[in-house]
């Protein structure tokens, strides 16, 4: 069935598709119609579910770790402030194993206070052992949160997994979104039974002391689990095609890149607004491509390896800011562009921060720079694009 | 002894319950208790932290299996009839 709604509806109808049973969540701007949303499903019976009202992000955290150690498929949802709250228990989520599912609204941290889309706080939250996807459009968003069950809860993965929207662009902006039948979901996606959980008459202590000639281990099994999530997102992605007729490009879907000379890559909901671009430019001849980075963690250190090999620029958008180094997408890409014999030259873009708009005009600007510096070299690597005070060019 | 990543789970669980760790072999002072001059108060068994006074007819039994001989019992008694002795000296 096809509806037209907003990212948070489609986050939410995401999570009562794949029937979570525990629900904890604190709302903040922009993400509170998602939390609304599910609230009323619980409450008319459409969703047969525990609804914990917490007082804080990190106690919404807290409870989908007891919940889910439990065994309860869980989901919550923040943004901004809320994500970076939890942080501690993020990473306790993760070292717990516990495949818990969040849709993370992407909010510009404060100050200077704002309400609009950044993905600051996601990146920051790149070493806390979650998988991040971030998505494109509102279905993305849907069919992601269904499939990041599927992927987090097999016994070779085990890890919790963010599914990351754009404040406002998609949060709050409608788009025609396929419901797919409970029965299809079902039969893709089984109820979740892990192998040991907390049950009554039965204690046990998750998550105990070890000592420093027992901890890397955990850490190394760890590591094994999100190395195995690249093939798993892929695989499990293919199923989903079979049954919902939809992919969504795996790690890194690539538009026109197979013969460009130069390619733009970037997450979230510009890439969008950049496939246009592409089509524009290429009916003027001009070869150009966009990856986009749908999977940040697990990261496509292959699909970009292999496609630096065959261009000769690479231009990396990033919507956030790494102080005192650069974007993070533009250092993943270049580390993983590093042992490509032939490299192509890279120059990172930093644009639309804290929600000003990057638009097809300035796309444009940033795919033309990169066809100049591709051949000539880049004088800077890491440019702030459209920022007062700076060169006019971008306007 | 290390075991391999391969025998271990995915996060460590214990399934043995905390009570098998007789955290009373931590104590250096011993709390002992001159119950003539007990007021029966109840202060004591209200502030030890571990909880391991147990009041028997209102007057304190501590379980030194378990008290770490922390005094906070001996200092919070009004009576002043918890004293707190070295292990080595009784
Ligand atoms: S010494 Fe400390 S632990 Fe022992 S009984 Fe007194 S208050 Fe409790
Ligand atoms: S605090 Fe002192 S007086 Fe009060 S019950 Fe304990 S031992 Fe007795």
């Amino acid at each position: 069935m096809r509806e037209v709604m907003t990212g948070n509806y489609a986050s939410a109808y995401g999570a009562k598709l794949a029937r979570a049973e525990v629900i904890a969540a604190y709302p903040i701007t922009p993400q509170t119609s998602i939390v609304e949303k599910l609230a009323d499903f619980v409450t008319t019976g459409e969703l047969k579910a525990q609804f914990i009202p917490v007082e804080s992000e990190h106690s919404a955290m807290a409870a989908c770790i007891a919940a889910e150690t439990a065994g309860a498929r869980t989901y919550t949802a923040t943004s901004s402030h809320g994500l970076t709250l939890m942080h501690e228990v993020l990473i306790w989520a993760s070292g717990a194993r516990l495949p818990i599912v969040m849709t993370n609204v992407s909010r510009a941290m404060a100050p200077p206070w704002s309400v609009w889309v950044d993905h600051m706080d996601s990146i920051a939250q790149r070493d806390t052992g979650w998988l991040q996807f971030f998505c494109q459009s509102n279905q993305e968003v849907l069919d992601t949160i269904i499939m990041a069950y599927k992927v987090c809860e097999s016994s070779g993965i085990m890890l919790p997994a963010m599914v990351i929207m754009d404040a406002f662009i998609q949060s709050h902006t409608s788009e025609p979104v396929d419901l797919p039948d409970q029965e299809l979901v079902d039969s893709f996606l089984p109820p979740y039974s892990p192998d040991l959980k907390i049950e009554v008459g039965k204690p046990m202590g998750f998550g105990s002391l070890v000592k420093p000639d027992q901890y890397m281990e955990f850490r190394y099994k760890a590591m094994l689990g999100m190395k195995a999530a690249r093939d798993r997102v892929l695989r499990v992605e293919r199923e989903f095609k079979s049954i919902f007729g939809r992919e969504h490009g795996g790690l890194l879907e690539r538009y026109e890149c197979d013969d460009a000379d130069v390619v733009l890559v970037a997450a979230g909901s510009v890439a969008a607004t950049a496939k246009d671009v592409v089509d524009s430019m290429r009916a003027k001849g001009h070869r150009v491509g966009l990856a986009r980075i749908r999977s940040f963690r697990p990261f496509p250190h292959d699909e970009i390896r292999a496609l630096a090999g065959k261009v000769e620029g690479m231009a990396v958008l990033d919507r956030s800011y790494t102080f005192g180094a650069a974007g993070a997408m533009f250092t993943e890409a270049r580390a993983s562009a590093y042992s490509v014999q032939k490299r192509p030259v890279m120059k990172n873009y930093i644009a639309g921060l804290g929600g000003r708009d990057i638009t097809p005009r300035i796309l444009e600007r940033i795919f033309e720079d990169i066809q100049v510096v591709s051949r000539r070299g880049a004088e800077d690597e890491v440019e702030w694009v459209d920022v007062a005070g700076l060169q006019r060019r971008w306007r | 002894m290390t075991k391999s990543y391969e025998e271990i789970p995915l996060t460590p669980i214990s399934d043995t319950p905390s009570t098998i760790n007789l955290t009373g072999y931590w104590r250096v002072m011993r709390p002992v208790v001159d119950k003539s001059k007990c007021k029966k108060c109840t202060i004591c068994w209200k502030f030890c932290p571990d909880g391991v006074i147990k009041l028997v007819d209102g007057e304190p039994v501590i379980d030194l299996q378990y008290c770490k001989g922390c005094g906070v019992c001996s200092f919070e008694c009004p009576a002043k009839c918890i004293i707190m002795v070295k292990e080595g000296d009784l």
